[in-house]
């Protein structure tokens, strides 16, 4: 069970090895990788290509939010490893934002558990998106579509 | 206490934090924010009453009720946007 917030790249292939080295009861493994997505946004008359972005986080709460978080999917799951590694700072198109990886017994937990992780990061952890076009700097606001994929499993609580 | 700003609230505030001494009928979240809203016409349009923002009492998420006598760090921020 590991949270990390950092600046630099990882190496899914190495994480994920670090991740189940010695433990032979995971019989699944799930992972989400986040990319940063060129994107295009309508400002007035004309659209501005997305170049980059910046992640602020707030230090101290991150880590601890993504630790309930993580905490929360192991209460509702059987689950026998977890890793969220999310990064901060410049990001370019393509780029590598963050990583979920859950090991369980068996790959139903596994799923589901990724996913919920994944939804609920995003609207119960510190991070905010600063945009770069070519017309200038722009915050990202929060997305009504992610607060609806956090809240289907408040209802699916068990 | 500390106040910490985060996202653009911090570029409308004009500073990411700042040390303050609230009189002591600021008890809660709410009364804080009604506070600080005096300091700068910055920090007014940040924390206005039609602004979404968020808050956190040393580090935990925190409803506008939560009181804040003892808090070392009371932090505000928009809607969270990662992942």
């Amino acid at each position: 069970m590991a949270v990390r917030v950092q600046e630099e790249d990882f190496d899914v292939g190495a994480e994920l090895a670090r991740l189940t080295a010695g433990n032979k009861r995971i019989g699944g493994l799930t992972v989400f990788v986040g990319l940063v997505r060129e994107m295009h946004v309508r400002e007035g008359l004309h659209r501005d290509r997305i170049d980059a972005l910046t992640l602020e986080h707030y230090p101290g709460m991150t880590e601890r939010a993504l630790e309930e978080i993580e905490a929360e999917a192991k209460r509702r799951w059987p689950l026998e490893a977890t890793l969220i590694v999310h990064r901060h700072g410049r990001l370019a198109a393509g780029d590598r934002i963050v990583l979920v990886a859950v090991g369980s017994p068996h790959r139903g937990a596994a799923f589901q558990a990724c996913e919920f992780l994944v939804d609920w990061l995003k609207t119960k952890a510190p991070f905010w998106k600063l945009e770069e076009t070519p017309g200038g700097e722009k915050w990202v606001g929060a997305h009504d579509g992610d607060d609806a994929a956090a809240a289907r499993w408040e209802q699916e609580r068990r | 206490m500390k106040v910490r700003y985060f996202a653009w609230m911090k570029r409308t505030v004009g500073v990411a934090e700042e040390d303050v001494t609230p009189p002591a009928e600021v008890r809660t979240v709410g009364d804080l924010v009604v506070w600080l809203r005096g300091r700068s016409t910055g920090h007014a349009e940040a924390l206005s009453e039609g602004a979404a923002f968020g808050a956190a009492v040393d580090q935990r998420t925190a409803t506008f009720d939560v009181p804040i006598g003892g808090a070392r760090e009371v932090a505000f921020f928009p809607p969270f946007t990662g992942g």
